[in-house]
């Protein structure tokens, strides 16, 4: 079986999982996640993201966002480390190399010395790890830069500062996707993913406004949420709300005018 | 004070910080993501940005304080802060950042003293803000009740 860095199957029951206390133990009998920077054991339960970020709050923060939505979380402050962790930094084989599984990566643009957008080149320059998703993440709009990351083959492109939603629309990506283990290079996308996997962050292009988090404060909005439950800790509000599960669907549905040029873009060299 | 006062008291206050516009909504997703495995995350989180946030004014005082200004040492500073003050939902911080940052684009160095001014203005006051937020909290907890969450009905 080619361990090409990208596979991995996932039980639905862990896509549907949003548990309020005790999220950081997955159902699977794994090792309690480590941020380690050396090749975690092998676990094919578990969704183990590479997260980069030069910002340590933006670093904890995505974190935890991955870590609540159940996946194993390795993260680091620069594109080096990456390229380190992942074993492309030299020209060598790594001997590690085939116990490393990341399935998804999640930087940063803006980083001093490699950007998100050179991290982003260098991974799909390489034979073990092209496969793997790349999301880039940054606090400016700027179409031009999202499209360049796009025809370079990033998976995703989320505004900054991410929410809870961003990071759960891209976990309900990851765990629909099938994966043909045969011959280990080949993914096969879900017949709905034109729509759905490049979706634009709805504040960026579509609408400006803060329409997406249900707790947002404006007046129209904000009934709902409080409305919905007696006080209870901001978690179990947020876990008994069935509000983000209609503003998801308002993500994908917001998806059909962008998708036209997504939808190449999307197909990444290589793959096909 | 009793316990449901001091709650009620709590949410007064937090609601008065994103009516003045000192937190945004970010703040409330960072509040989602505390729970009982992670019951000090907001507090953490936000005390990694105060030190964060302290480094970074100093380094920009530093700069913005020599005779000839750096603009490519000053603008990555600012830049950060306003990434880590958006990310936490400080509101108000990151929108200084944001004029401060225009002002570094044009080098115009008196704009740039009176935005870090004003930048720092406006950290000291969400920073003094969430401590107090955070001891009423801990108050709350101190004598075994739990955090209300944050009805937004206005």
């Amino acid at each position: 079986m080619g361990r090409d860095g990208g596979v991995s199957c996932l039980r639905r029951a862990e896509m549907n999982m949003m548990s309020v206390g005790g999220i950081e133990s997955t159902p699977a009998p794994a090792p309690a996640p480590a941020p380690a920077p050396a090749p975690a054991p092998l676990d094919l339960d578990e969704v183990h993201v590479l997260a980069v970020d030069d910002s340590l709050v933006d670093r904890i923060v995505i974190e935890r966002l991955l870590r609540i939505t159940s996946c194993k979380v390795t993260a680091v402050d620069s594109g080096w480390r990456a390229l380190e962790f992942l074993g492309l930094d030299n020209d060598k084989a790594s001997a590690q190399l085939d116990r490393l599984k990341v399935d998804l990566i999640i930087t940063d643009y803006c980083m001093p010395g490699m950007t998100g957008y050179e991290l982003l080149k260098k991974i799909k320059e390489s034979s073990n790890f092209r496969e793997v998703p790349v999301v880039i993440m940054s606090s400016e709009n700027v179409l031009t830069r999202i499209d360049r990351c796009l025809e370079e083959g990033a998976q995703d492109f989320l505004l900054k500062p991410v929410k809870l939603a961003d990071v759960k629309r891209l976990r309900s990506h990851l765990a629909t996707k099938d994966v043909k283990l045969s011959n280990g290079n080949k993914r096969k996308l879900p017949e709905d993913s034109d729509s759905v996997i490049i979706t634009p962050p709805s504040p960026s292009l579509t609408i400006s406004t803060e329409s997406s988090p249900p707790l947002t404060i404006s007046p129209d909005s904000s009934d709902s949420s409080s409305s919905s439950s007696p006080p209870l800790s901001p978690v179990e509000m947020f876990s008994s709300s069935p509000i983000d599960n209609d503003e998801d669907d308002d993500v994908l549905t917001s998806s059909p005018e962008e998708s036209p040029i997504r939808r190449q873009k999307m197909r990444s060299p290589g793959l096909d | 004070m009793d316990l449901v006062q001091m709650q009620k008291s709590l949410q007064d206050y937090t609601k008065s910080l994103f009516l003045e516009g000192i937190l945004d909504s970010q703040f409330l997703q960072l509040q989602q993501l505390q729970d009982e495995s992670n019951p000090d995350f907001v507090s953490q989180v936000v005390t990694l940005f105060f030190q964060d946030s302290d480094r970074i004014l100093n380094d920009l005082s530093l700069s913005l304080g020599q005779q000839v200004v750096d603009f490519k040492k000053v603008d990555p500073h600012v830049h950060q802060l306003k990434g880590s003050s958006s990310s936490i939902g400080a509101q108000r911080v990151k929108n200084a950042c944001v004029v401060f940052r225009n002002f570094c684009e044009q080098q115009n160095v008196e704009a740039c003293h009176r935005c870090l001014q004003q930048v720092k203005q406006e950290y000291y006051l969400v920073k003094n803000r969430l401590e107090t937020l955070f001891k009423l909290e801990q108050q709350i907890v101190a004598s075994g009740g739990m955090i209300p969450a944050v009805e937004l009905g206005f």
